[in-house]
C-alpha cells in the first residue's frame, strides 16, 4: 500500500505545480510529472513478488513462464503512453514559444492582462 | 521492495526540486532526474521495455525544454502566489487522498497482480499463447503488434496529429518570413 | 548558429552512425529482446537530434532536410498501413498476423513472429521521422527569432 501511496504523492506534486505556478514551463514540468506518476502507478499494478520481465527464454516451459512472468499488459499500455507524452510535450512547447513570441513573458497573469 | 520505495522517494524529492527550484536550467535538470530515477525503478519492477523508452524519451524531452526555454529571461517568475489557489489545492488534494485511499482497498495489495487473483484474465492468455500465436519472444511486443495491433495505430495517429499540430503553430513564421501572421 | 566545437563536431561525426545502427537494432529485434519500434524510433531521432545541436541547422539541411524527414514519416506510416491492409487479402482481417499463420518461422530466430519485425521497423522510423520534424521546426523557430 505505501508504494501505491508514494506514486500517488509524486501526482500530488504535479498537481500542485500545475495549479499553484505562474510561470507557462513550470505547469508543463507539472504535467509531465503527472505523467509519469501515472506510468509508474500502472505498472506498479502489474508487479508481482519474485516475478521475471515477460521474455520468453529458450528453455522455459510455457506454465512455468505464466506463473513468474510479470502482467505483460500494463507494460504494452504504458510503452504507448510514454511516447505520446512525448509529443504532447513538444505540442505544449510550441504553444509555449508562440506565446512567448506574441507576449514577451511566460507568466500567465501576465498574459491574462495583456489578453489579445 | 524497500528498493523501489527508495527510488519512488527519490523521484518525489527531485520533482520537489523541479517545482521548487528558481533557475529554469536547474528545474528542468531536475525533471530529468525524475525520468531517471523512475527508469532504475521500472528495470526493478520487471520492465526492461519500459525502461529504455523512459531514458531515450527523457532525453529527448530534455532537449526540447531547453532549446525552447533556456536564454529567454525565463528564469525568474515567483512570489505573491494567490492564497486562494493554494487553499483550492489544498481541498483538490484531500478530495484526491480520500478518492484514493477508497478506491485501493479494492486492488491487490502490492506485489500481487491481477493474474494471481483472478483465474482467467486476458494478461495469462497473452502470456500462455503469445509464441506460439504471435511467433515473438518479448511477449509485450506480441501484444502491441498482434493481439492489440489496432491500439498502435491509433497511437500512431495521436502521435502523428500532435506533432501536426505543432508543426503548424510553429510553421507560419518559418516558411512565410514578415508576411505572416503577427 | 554555426554549430559547437570541432571537439564536439569529431566525436559527433565518430559516434552518430553506430547511434543510428543501435537504434535500427533495437527496432529490428523487438520481438525478441526488450525494445521494439518505440525506443528504437526515439534512438533513431537522437541520433539526427545530435547531428543538428552539434552542426548547425544550416550544413545539416543539405543531408537530411524536413522534407526528406516526413517522406520518412509518410512512407513508413503508409507501409505500417499496408501491412495490415495485405492481411485482408492474405489472411482474416485487418493487421492480421498472415505471415506466421502461414510461414511459421522458428522459434527465437530473427525470421520469427511472422510481420511483426517489419511492422516494428515501420513503427521506428515513423516515430524518428515524425520526432525529428518537430525538433527541427523547433530549431528553426529559434534561429528565426535570433536574428
Amino acid at each position: 500500500m505505501l508504494t501505491y501511496l508514494l506514486a500517488f504523492i509524486l501526482f500530488a506534486v504535479g498537481l500542485y505545480s500545475v495549479i499553484n505556478k505562474r510561470n507557462l514551463i513550470k505547469i508543463i514540468m507539472g504535467i509531465i510529472i503527472m505523467e509519469h506518476a501515472v506510468n509508474a502507478f500502472l505498472i506498479l499494478i502489474g508487479y508481482r513478488i519474485s516475478g521475471k520481465a515477460p521474455i520468453l527464454e529458450k528453455g522455459t516451459s510455457v506454465t512455468e513462464f505464466v506463473n513468474s512472468a510479470m502482467d505483460p499488459l500494463p507494460q504494452a499500455l504504458v510503452i504507448t503512453s510514454i511516447v505520446i507524452s512525448l509529443g504532447v510535450v513538444a505540442l505544449m512547447v510550441a504553444l509555449a514559444v508562440r506565446l512567448y513570441q506574441h507576449y514577451g513573458t511566460f507568466d500567465i497573469t501576465e498574459i491574462r492582462k495583456l489578453r489579445g | 521492495m524497500v528498493l523501489i520505495q527508495i527510488f519512488l522517494v527519490f523521484t518525489i524529492i527531485a520533482a520537489l526540486i523541479a517545482v521548487e527550484a528558481p533557475s529554469a536550467l536547474s528545474s528542468i535538470i531536475s525533471l530529468g532526474a525524475v525520468g531517471f530515477g523512475l527508469s532504475i525503478a521500472f528495470l526493478w519492477l520487471g520492465a526492461p521495455d519500459i525502461a529504455i523508452t523512459q531514458v531515450v524519451v527523457e532525453i529527448l524531452t530534455l532537449v526540447i525544454l531547453i532549446r525552447a526555454t533556456i536564454g529567454k529571461g525565463v528564469t525568474e517568475i515567483r512570489g505573491n502566489e494567490s492564497k486562494t489557489l493554494l487553499i483550492g489545492s489544498l481541498i483538490l488534494f484531500g478530495l484526491g487522498s480520500a478518492f484514493f485511499a477508497n478506491y485501493l482497498s479494492a486492488f491487490p495489495e502490492f506485489g500481487k497482480s491481477a493474474i494471481d487473483v483472478f483465474s482467467e484474465t486476458p494478461s495469462q492468455f497473452y502470456l500462455k499463447f503469445g509464441l506460439e500465436k504471435a511467433g515473438g519472444a518479448n511477449v509485450v511486443n506480441d501484444i502491441l503488434l498482434d493481439f492489440r495491433a489496432y491500439d498502435t495505430l491509433g497511437e500512431a495517429t495521436v502521435l502523428f496529429t500532435a506533432i501536426l499540430g505543432a508543426i503548424t503553430l510553429l510553421n507560419k513564421d518559418v516558411f512565410f518570413g514578415e508576411g505572416g501572421e503577427k | 548558429m554555426s554549430g559547437m566545437s570541432p571537439i564536439v563536431k569529431t566525436v559527433t561525426r565518430w559516434v552518430s552512425p553506430f547511434i543510428l545502427a543501435f537504434g535500427i537494432y533495437i527496432a529490428l529485434t523487438g520481438h525478441l529482446t526488450p525494445g521494439g519500434g518505440f525506443p528504437g524510433g526515439v534512438i533513431i531521432a537522437g541520433c539526427f537530434v545530435l547531428l543538428t545541436l552539434a552542426y548547425g541547422k544550416e550544413k545539416v539541411d543539405g543531408v537530411f532536410s524536413l522534407k526528406s524527414a516526413s517522406v520518412t514519416d509518410s512512407l513508413a506510416s503508409l507501409s505500417f498501413l499496408c501491412m495490415g491492409l495485405l492481411g485482408y487479402v492474405f489472411g482474416r482481417g485487418f493487421l492480421n498476423n498472415f505471415i506466421q499463420s502461414g510461414f511459421p518461422g522458428k522459434a527465437f530466430e530473427l525470421l520469427s513472429g511472422g510481420n511483426m519485425p517489419i511492422i516494428n521497423v515501420a513503427i521506428g522510423f515513423k516515430v524518428g521521422g515524425s520526432l525529428f520534424v518537430v525538433f527541427a521546426y523547433l530549431a528553426l523557430f529559434r534561429a528565426i527569432e535570433e536574428e
